[in-house]
């Protein structure tokens, strides 16, 4: 029959100390690290760093540049280029809010009432991601266009007056005008709200609505108590993916918008580019990263949600 | 006052349907306008129906050329971003090793930086080197801003799935490298399919890293943003409906096929 | 006994886990017979399924070795031992049918006409109409027999069970326990189970060894640990037990007399698992369904020689088969008593003074230095 004693640890002859071979390969996971992180430390890291050294250089595209600690440029870049730099914030963050208010009811849709459609209206979501963005955002021109419908419907119901007084549009027309920038803005970066938002959506048990409301919850407060702050992952990890992209955007200020609509992206485009002046460029691109970061970092402490990735 | 407690009910999926219609009415507005007949050099103003783009999509010089350049960078970002992706995912998923937080940061700071940001450290990176712009240059930084993505998409799936059965897979006899070959890779397989779909789109779409790192070669999205500068022809409209389309009928395509062999297996 | 052969023979000599400073298992000795059919029982975290993940090579040991047989197999990886595991929730690969599934570890050891081998053993486990279906479309019993037949295909030496009936109803568990046991009868190979279901245990293993906090506390088969349980965790967590503190008073013969509150036990001394110096702490033990309950008005008819302790009934609950009997008493609170349903009393309601007696043959005992509810929340758990 069977036998049992216990070994005392240290001395049985039958409990050797010698631990046993390692066979597993302790290497493979730098192996599988290796190729992609060095492609990013290279392509990504490394590039931050020439950028930081630029952006503190002097000199000229003829006589070539020298690092001189030129701190100034910063400073340059910050009184020139302030008020890009804000309408950068508020244009990405109207777009970011309009996102939301948006986006939650689509994906709160196809998350619990879409039903068989679900799929249907998935696929209408992600399909525009396959024309170039670029194309669709010219589409804007043409609806957005002067004396088209949706400018005289506007004009008709005397929303222009109030947006011009608001100082958004200007007279009758929408193009060239901050709101078709945040227009363009929104449609470019909502279905970066709405994948998100559906994702954290459709974790949630259905069966909690009905407990819900079984409590006592009438509809609206079931959303405000059970429903919304379940779905903060998906409202933290949304407003970041638009943001982020809105703020150093410069397609859509460019293409729908006017010199006066002009942003943060437009000017380093426009100094890497055009006037090539690399360290301006630089500075106001290490600016712009640094302020990011900072709020996204702050952002996310605030929402308490640190698992994004 | 029925009525009332319809609209209430419903309003809901409303607000949806008309954020849909927001969503598609530019695709809506590019397919009319590929029929389109303009009088000036741009297509933004409805003159007379026409197959004319249609019958002649590469009338345009210079835009097919562009096209395939968009599709050949496409295709080998999304190869090189989901074979590195794919490794650092499974790295990431099934080890445990030293500056763990590190690769983490590392991969997530490109998705939380601007692009306009990366292409402009990038272009310097570039400028000191001396290299060359063009299609290595595009396809170096494709990959670069595609790994994350990738990362993301086949990490969600990997975590997700059982580590038993790759235990499973080593008692009945497979070796490290059957287990990966016949167990994990068919099941990371979907979330490998994902990131490699959002790599593609990525790629093929970008325009701002692109424009700052080509030097002269043009690719589509560069195509179509010095038309709007000198002219749109009604092509672009044509390209833009028929990969919308493509892309729906891919995706209906491979939903009905999947549908059929689940029912077929049942 | 199958004491012949001993190639499929399981010894773990010295074996232990440790997780940086947590230990798992402590160093243990531990022969499991060929042919045998032995369970590991314990609640969750107690190191039952750390010490099957050793013995299927899924986990190194921190030390000691492991032989199969007279092969040392403590450096082998899983895909090169002889044994083989049907896993927690089974672990059916789901991108294979059934047929792909039962037939994976043949071909892996590249065995090439598997048509054969597979549908027998599909028929052994009554699923050849399924061999078709992927996984998800079979039900949970459906897919324990496929676990089952994936690893017993490959006639392993040792067929290893992680909580193999875990996740069944249980109608379908005592359906399966049933079939597990015809099926290890027929096959003749050597079955440890993982489980921590007391009755499962029981009803299936010959031997049951009962872990607990990363050590083997008793090794026995199920009848013996049922009626010697040595420890209090034992004997609270396989079925219930009323454990009455006393202190040993004399000896007589091969008997130990004890005081408790005002009476007197007598328990076997082959029976106590304790020291039993004069004046020392025992904790008396006796299983609820060996006591008898009588009215305190008839206490004159029990028979003399008995172990006798009175009380008041608390509560009763009416079981059906028996009616079970909370009963207040002096030397213990809330002590158990079933009884079978033959001839009821109807005064035995809640109140009523009782005396319970039962046979001093049924009486075990434990050292008092333990905690006398050890076990009682992990069986609950559990």
């Amino acid at each position: 029959m069977s036998t049992l004693t216990e070994a005392p640890p240290p001395l049985s002859p039958t409990a050797p100390e010698k631990k046993p071979p390692r066979r597993r390969g302790r290497w493979t996971p730098y192996w599988l690290l290796l190729p992609g992180l060095l492609w990013l430390l290279v392509f990504f890291a490394l590039p931050m760093i020439y950028q930081a050294s630029t952006s503190v250089q002097t000199g000229s595209l003829e006589e070539g540049y020298k690092v001189t600690w030129h701190f100034a440029t910063y400073w340059d870049a910050l009184s020139e280029y302030w008020p890009q730099f804000v309408r950068s914030v508020l244009y990405a963050a109207a777009a970011t809010i309009l996102c939301l208010v948006l986006g939650y009811p689509l994906a709160y849709l196809i998350a619990f009432r879409a039903g068989r459609w679900r799929n249907l209206i998935m696929i209408l979501v992600i399909a525009p991601f396959f024309t170039s963005f670029l194309i669709r955002t010219l589409a804007w021109k043409t609806i957005l266009a002067d004396g088209g419908p949706v400018v005289g419907a506007l004009n008709t119901l005397h929303v222009l007056d109030v947006t011009s007084w608001l100082g958004w549009t200007a007279g009758d027309r929408v193009l060239a005008t901050p709101l078709a920038v945040v227009c363009g803005l929104t449609y470019n970066f909502l279905p970066f709200m709405i994948l998100p938002l559906y994702t954290s959506l459709e974790r949630i048990d259905g069966r909690l609505h009905e407990a819900a409301g079984d409590l006592y919850a009438r509809p609206i407060t079931t959303f405000r108590k059970v429903t919304f702050p379940l779905s903060m992952p998906g409202v933290v990890s949304g407003t970041l993916l638009t943001f982020i992209p809105a703020a150093g955007d410069y397609v859509n200020a460019e293409l729908l918008g006017s010199t006066d609509t002009r942003m943060i992206g437009n000017v380093i485009q426009t100094q890497f580019l055009r006037v090539l002046d690399y360290p301006t460029a630089a500075a106001l691109s290490f600016i712009l990263m640094a302020a990011i970061l900072f709020m996204v970092t702050f952002y996310i402490r605030r929402s308490g949600t640190e698992d994004l990735v | 006052m029925p009525f009332v407690n319809w609209l209430k009910r419903n309003l809901v999926v409303i607000a949806g349907l008309l954020t849909l219609a927001y969503l598609l009415l530019p695709n809506i507005v590019v397919t009319v306008f590929s029929f389109n007949k303009p009088k000036g050099r741009f297509n933004y103003e409805w003159q007379q129906f026409s197959t004319d783009a249609w019958k002649d999509p590469c009338g345009v010089a210079g835009m097919c050329g562009s096209l395939s350049l968009s599709l050949q960078i496409a295709f080998w970002a999304t190869l090189g971003a989901t074979v590195l992706g794919a490794m650092i995912a499974f790295a990431l998923v099934r080890y445990r090793f030293r500056a763990r937080g590190a690769v983490n940061s590392l991969i997530f700071l490109p998705m939380a930086m601007p692009e306009v940001v990366m292409a402009a450290s990038l272009l310097t990176l570039f400028l000191n080197m001396g290299a060359e712009l063009g299609f290595w240059t595009i396809l170096i930084a494709h990959i670069m801003f595609c790994l994350s993505f990738v990362v993301t998409a086949v990490k969600a799936r990997v975590m997700s799935m059982d580590p038993r059965l790759e235990q499973a897979a080593q008692d009945l006899y497979a070796g490290p490298f059957q287990t990966f070959l016949r167990v994990t890779l068919p099941i990371a397989a979907p979330g490998i399919a994902a990131g490699a779909l959002l790599a593609f789109a990525l790629s093929f779409d970008d325009f701002i890293i692109t424009n700052f790192n080509a030097g002269s070669t043009v690719t589509f999205p560069m195509f179509v943003w010095g038309s709007a500068q000198r002219g749109t022809p009604v092509q672009i409209n044509v390209i833009g409906t028929a990969m919308f389309l493509v892309a729906v009928l891919f995706v209906l395509a491979s939903m009905v096929i999947s549908n059929r062999r689940n029912k077929h297996k049942a | 006994m199958k004491t012949t052969d001993s190639s499929g023979d399981v010894r773990l000599s010295g074996i232990s886990k440790t997780y940086g400073s947590f230990t798992a298992v402590h160093p243990l000795d531990l022969t499991v017979p060929q042919g045998s059919f032995f369970a590991l029982l314990g609640a969750s975290g107690c190191g039952k399924t750390t010490t099957l993940r050793m013995i299927a090579g899924l986990e190194e040991p921190s030390s000691g070795t492991v032989h199969l047989g007279d092969q040392d197999v403590t450096a082998l990886p899983p895909y090169k031992r002889p044994v083989n595991t049907v896993f927690q929730s089974y672990a059916l690969f789901p991108h294979l049918d059934i047929f792909e599934n039962v037939a994976f570890g043949l071909r892996r050891r590249g065995i090439k006409s598997v048509k054969k081998q597979v549908e027998d053993m599909l028929e052994l486990v009554q699923l050849g109409e399924q061999a078709r279906k992927k996984p998800h479309q079979l039900s949970g019993g459906q897919q324990q027999r496929v676990a089952v037949a994936r690893a017993l295909i490959n006639h392993p030496k040792v067929l290893l069970l992680d909580e193999p009936l875990g996740a069944l109803d249980l109608k379908l568990r005592r359906q399966m326990q049933l079939e597990l046991k015809r099926i290890q009868t027929e096959v003749g190979i050597t079955f440890i189970h993982v489980t921590h279901d007391q009755e499962e245990a029981m009803t299936m293993a010959d031997t049951v060894a009962v872990m607990n906090a990363g050590r083997v506390e008793q090794l026995g088969s199920p009848a013996d640990l049922y009626e010697n349980p040595r420890t209090t965790f034992v004997a609270n967590f396989l079925g219930t037990s009323n454990l009455i503190e006393a202190e040993v008073d004399s000896k007589s013969g091969d008997d130990i007399v004890l005081k408790a509150g005002d009476g007197k036990l007598v328990l076997p001394e082959a029976r106590c698992a304790a020291p039993a110096g004069a004046g020392g702490k025992v904790l008396v033990g006796v299983r609820p369904e060996k006591i008898s309950l009588t009215h305190a008005d008839d206490a004159g008819e029990i028979p003399v020689g008995r172990n006798r302790v009175t009380g008041r009934i608390a509560a009763t609950s009416f079981i059906g088969v028996s009616t079970q009997y909370i009963v207040d008493s002096a030397v213990c609170p809330e002590l158990e008593v079933y009884v079978q349903n033959v001839d009821r009393d109807t005064r035995l309601v809640p109140g009523a003074e009782v005396v319970l007696h039962w046979s001093p043959a049924h009486t075990f005992g434990l050292d008092a230095a333990q905690d006398i509810d050890a076990g009682l929340e992990e069986e609950a758990a559990a």
